[in-house]
């Protein structure tokens, strides 16, 4: 009964307030419209997360070092990013002399496009999703690594050493890890046998042992813990955080950056840490499918869970995705370069390219989980 | 385990009250002072091992911090105003202490004026009826002081102490210049 049901939501690809209004205005300016309605629902979206972010984020390092945190302003110093952020529109936007002033205007946009490309193939639940690309993993690999090209433009641009150290040593690195990254996104697109992520979710329906961090026995696991590692270093995230290394860089690429321009930065980087939880979540914890237990017995656990809307599960694991990686980043140290790009090319790589054999022989094999 | 590497607070204000004046680099030694081990000779997979599993270590510390709300160190200072607690070594004004009698142990020296690095300290000495030379006044002036406590180990009589105020916020320096002694002219 529930793969039937499954079924006839995955026939029904367009969401009710799209078929509205493609029924009530004629052609062409309702898919413009339609367009216009997603793209303000994701600037939406991406600006209030990342407002909301960025205060977690800081209360939730206060906590981790024994501190308090935000706690002036507003609730719980709630409005602290709101405060911040009218801090930095009304900042002075200042060009250091001898910069490139087209690459320097232009670096800030390039990692937010990035942001926004990656946002437009989500499947934020049964039919709430904005395209859905045969080649959606394939298309988010490669918008994914879009943001360099902001970062390395801004360290160049900026006619600054440490903006330029920050910017190359981002971009080696970032390149390193997209290798591991795009293999483990090889790995699902083999389990799940589709490219499509709105497939790739589909293909976790059932229990929570169909998510594939845990139908492939213990190579699932793997998987899932190598993509935190490479897609921790991919956001520049701590432990993997060498292109800002506040103590020997100052700023990293964006310390030339002041007002609203290093608030775009900054909205990228917290944006960036939604879309790889997003996407963490989208590939190994079932994406917006509610998480059925199918205890005999107890099946009314799971009806009830699936009530819930699948676009809150989504972001509830996310969430929990976000809280892992900003606990990475508060308790380990940083690493030097070397050891950096060391852990890449002798760990990490050997590792997915395994993770990848095995996940594929347990699968011809037969070796997953009922 | 964790205890036994950083001592709590309350441990190490102890025991730098029972060192006495604070010195640089005396307050508990134990917190500047990592363990270190010799690796030398430690094989490959030990090592590997070993950085493994300091990584859960390491996150199970954050993770206690995380949810045990007890343990946060942060003072908020403006509420906490009227149960403050300062640390038995923290240095606030000086002051010169005065017994029962109202006699304080200064001879007019003139050793911690001549210890301060900025001139904080006057003293202007004068004559007594037994024509000795004694303390005038004791001038300080507490809006040029870093409260560094040069003048306080300068003393041989130990009569300058450091009292534990710090809230000297004024709108003009002559508030904050100070006579400390209450008397003058007697010994």
């Amino acid at each position: 009964m529930q793969s039937t049901h499954l079924e006839q939501i995955q026939l029904e690809k367009t969401h009710p307030l799209g078929e509205f209004l493609r029924a009530n205005i004629p052609e062409p300016f309702a898919t413009l419209f339609n367009l216009i309605v997603a793209a303000v629902c994701i600037v939406a979206l991406v600006s209030f997360s990342v407002l909301f972010l960025v205060w977690l984020e800081r209360k939730i390092c206060a906590r981790f070092q024994a501190r308090i945190g935000p706690n002036r302003v507003g609730p719980f110093g709630l409005l602290q990013t709101v405060a911040d952020g009218i801090k930095l529109f009304l900042k002075e936007g200042l060009r250091p002399r001898g910069s490139d002033a087209f690459a320097y205007y232009l670096a800030p946009l390039l990692p937010l496009i990035s942001v926004f490309l990656s946002m437009s193939v989500l499947p934020f639940d049964h039919n709430l999703q904005i395209s859905d690309p045969q080649a959606g993993v394939l298309f988010l690999a490669a918008v994914s690594g879009l943001g360099v090209f902001g970062i390395l433009l801004a360290g160049w641009s900026s006619n600054n050493k440490y903006s330029l150290l920050g910017g190359m040593r981002a971009a080696a690195q970032i390149l390193s890890y997209e290798i591991s990254l795009t293999l483990i996104f090889l790995f699902i697109v083999v389990l799940s046998g589709t490219a499509s992520l709105r497939e790739v979710v589909f293909s976790q329906a059932g229990t929570i042992l169909d998510w594939w961090i845990f139908k492939i026995p213990l190579v699932g696991l793997l998987a899932f813990l190598l993509f935190l590692i490479s897609s921790t270093a991919e956001l520049n995230r701590g432990p993997f955080d060498m292109a800002e290394a506040e103590s020997e860089l100052t700023g990293g690429y964006h310390t030339e950056y002041t007002g609203i321009r290093f608030a775009l930065f900054f909205l990228a980087e917290y944006a960036h840490l939604l879309i790889a939880s997003l996407v963490g979540a989208t590939f190994f914890l079932g994406g917006f499918l509610a998480p059925a237990f199918g205890i005999p017995g107890l099946e009314f656990i799971d009806r009830a869970l699936a009530q819930i809307p699948g676009f809150l599960w989504l972001m509830l694991k996310a969430f929990v995705l976000i809280v892992i990686y900003m606990w990475f980043r508060w308790s380990l140290p940083r690493l030097r370069v070397d050891q950096l790009l060391d852990l890449e090319w002798k760990f990490l790589l050997p590792m997915t390219l395994l993770t990848l054999a095995l996940g594929t022989s347990f699968l011809g094999l037969g070796w997953i989980l009922p | 385990m964790m205890e036994k590497q950083f001592p709590s607070k309350e441990t190490a204000f102890t025991q730098a009250a029972a060192m006495g004046p604070p010195r640089l680099g005396a307050f508990a030694p134990e917190l500047f002072q990592a363990e270190r081990v010799d690796q030398t000779n430690t094989s490959y997979l030990k090592k590997v091992w070993g950085a493994l599993s300091s990584i859960p270590q390491g996150l199970a510390v954050t993770l206690s911090y995380l949810f045990n709300p007890k343990k946060i160190v942060t003072r908020q200072y403006p509420e906490n105003r009227k149960n403050l607690k300062l640390a038995s070594r923290f240095r606030g004004q000086v002051i010169m202490p005065h017994d029962s009698e109202g006699e304080h142990k200064c001879t007019a020296c003139t050793l911690c004026e001549k210890a301060c690095p900025n001139g904080t300290i006057s003293i202007l000495s004068t004559t007594s009826v037994s024509g000795k030379k004694v303390l005038g006044q004791f001038i300080y002036r507490l809006s040029q002081c870093t409260l560094c406590n040069l003048c306080i180990e300068a003393c041989p009589f130990d009569a300058i102490h450091m009292n534990q105020e710090f809230e000297f916020a004024a709108y003009s320096r002559k508030p904050l210049d100070l006579i400390l002694n209450k008397k003058e002219g007697r010994t």
